[in-house]
């Protein structure tokens, strides 16, 4: 009966990485764009910035997913699998948005400064000496992110999809143990979340600068 | 830039001023720099010597005036700022060097992206400039792992990789131990020797003294006097120059007596 349960449940488990993937990256690459331009920009863009995430981070995740796939598929041809992954990326970005900034401000404006005093110009300022810096700053809270985004994943769930959440209830169904179904969901999510973290743990490790911390 | 025939002036200072709201920081600032000066800015804090170095490199948009790098005008609208950046180069008081990458990869940064050199051009390159400085052994190490005075000299090295036309000294010594001062100085006075144009601000009047070829005096955001070391130690026209140096020789003379 477990084995049944975890089975039946573990099918789901590529679509929950699916969503993710989806999410998280796209999340990713909004929230490092938008964060640029918010703490580079000038007073406009970074107001603006400040708006879009104040707003994604606002939305309830389910209000945005519907209104995605009810609203929006009728213009565009939207698969439930899509529309779930695309709106919880764009409420990712609001969060990472946030993260980035804060990563970008705390390498600091000396950083800048002498990038530009030896020639170059901003993009290459922010492309070879802040990025490398903030990227590696961020990953300790990026890793919360993740993990907080691959949890959500289990919301594409009220669209249809079949994903762990769906396929636990599926399967409760049938056999009458919620308990059990739950907690296998549970353990996946768990074994999901725990294998991130420490893949994001080994990459912090490893791109670790020598020194730095006693520099600070 | 080089391919104008030789001039002896390379920087000229016309009447700069610069304001932050209603504050005069820079008044009427006039000032020549020829081919292998040394000028040394000294003054007491918060009159604008650090500010004429940052207009300089147009790191600040000067108020007005003009400032010229080989008969340029540089402070004229449509000026390509990073390209004249990349004929000065700058040395800051915290040193500011690139938290995340080596010694010689600091220096590498602007041959490399800069410049556009290739590769192992660039390394060589590099490589001279950390010699040139005294840190041909520390070329892997992060600056988290350099003392102060090693991390200065690799900024003074990532500066001059550029092979600037003159070199800005925004008080590279202040934020050092007393123990590490000396190596920075003695870096800087070997550069001087080499012909280097140079534009220091500093409170070691002992450096001062030996290396400059100018002193400027400045106060209020004002040039006070100006003169070789020679006049300004010695016989100093305004009241006000010989009060500074007095002060100042008397608070800085003892840490001086063991580096120089």
């Amino acid at each position: 009966m477990l084995l049944k349960t975890l089975g039946y449940i573990l099918q789901g488990t590529g679509v929950t990485i699916a969503v993710t993937l989806v999410a998280l990256p796209m999340g990713f690459l909004i929230g490092l764009i938008l964060s640029i331009v918010s703490v580079y920009g000038g007073k406009a863009a970074s107001a603006a910035a400040g708006i879009y995430s104040t707003v994604m981070r606002g939305v309830p995740p389910l209000v945005l997913l519907f209104i995605l796939y009810f609203i929006i598929s009728g213009s565009i041809n939207l698969s439930p699998f899509w529309a779930g992954s695309l709106s919880l990326g764009i409420i990712s970005s609001g969060y990472q948005l946030e993260i980035l900034r804060g990563a970008l401000q705390s390498v600091g404006s000396s950083q800048m400064m002498a990038a530009r005093a030896l020639g170059m110009t901003r993009i290459e300022a922010i492309r070879y000496i802040i990025l490398p810096q903030a990227l590696r700053i961020v990953i300790p809270s990026w890793a919360n992110e993740a993990s907080v985004v691959l949890k959500d994943s289990s919301l594409v769930y009220a669209l249809g999809v079949p994903e762990i959440i769906r396929r636990a209830q599926y399967i409760s169904a049938s056999t009458y143990e919620p308990f059990l179904a739950l907690s296998a969901a549970a353990i996946i999510y768990f074994v999901l979340v725990f294998a991130t973290n420490r893949f994001l743990d080994l990459l912090e490790a490893r791109v670790r600068v020598p020194g730095l911390e006693l520099s600070r | 830039m080089k391919d104008k025939p030789v001039k002896n002036k390379i920087l000229e200072i016309k009447n700069v001023s610069k304001k932050y709201t209603d504050q005069f920081v820079l008044r009427d600032i006039s000032l020549t720099v020829n081919e292998g000066d040394n000028v040394v800015l000294i003054g007491p804090s918060g009159t604008g010597k650090s500010t004429l170095l940052r207009c300089i490199n147009l790191l600040t948009r000067v108020s007005g005036g003009q400032i010229f790098l080989d008969d340029e005008e540089i402070t004229a609208k449509g000026v390509n700022e990073d390209r004249v950046r990349q004929h000065i180069g700058m040395v800051f008081q915290n040193f500011l060097l690139f938290n995340h990458l080596t010694a010689l990869q600091n220096v590498l940064s602007g041959l490399t992206h800069v410049k556009h050199l290739p590769a192992k051009q660039a390394k060589e390159k590099a490589l001279m400039e950390l010699e040139r400085v005294g840190l041909s052994d520390r070329a892997d190490h992060y600056p988290g792992q350099l003392s102060g005075g090693q991390q200065q000299r690799v900024a003074i090295a990532r500066a001059l990789a550029m092979d600037p036309r003159i070199m800005l000294f925004d008080e590279p010594t202040s934020a050092l131990d007393p123990e590490l001062i000396g190596e920075v100085l003695e870096v800087m006075r070997k550069l001087a020797e080499e012909g280097m144009t140079m534009m220091v601000v500093t409170h070691e009047m002992g450096f001062a003294r030996e290396v400059a070829n100018q002193i400027v005096f400045m106060e209020k955001g004002l040039i006070v006097e100006q003169g070789t070391s020679q006049d300004l130690f010695y016989h100093p026209k305004s009241d006000r120059t010989r009060e500074f140096l007095w002060k100042i020789t008397e608070l800085y003379g003892k840490k001086e007596e063991n580096v120089t």
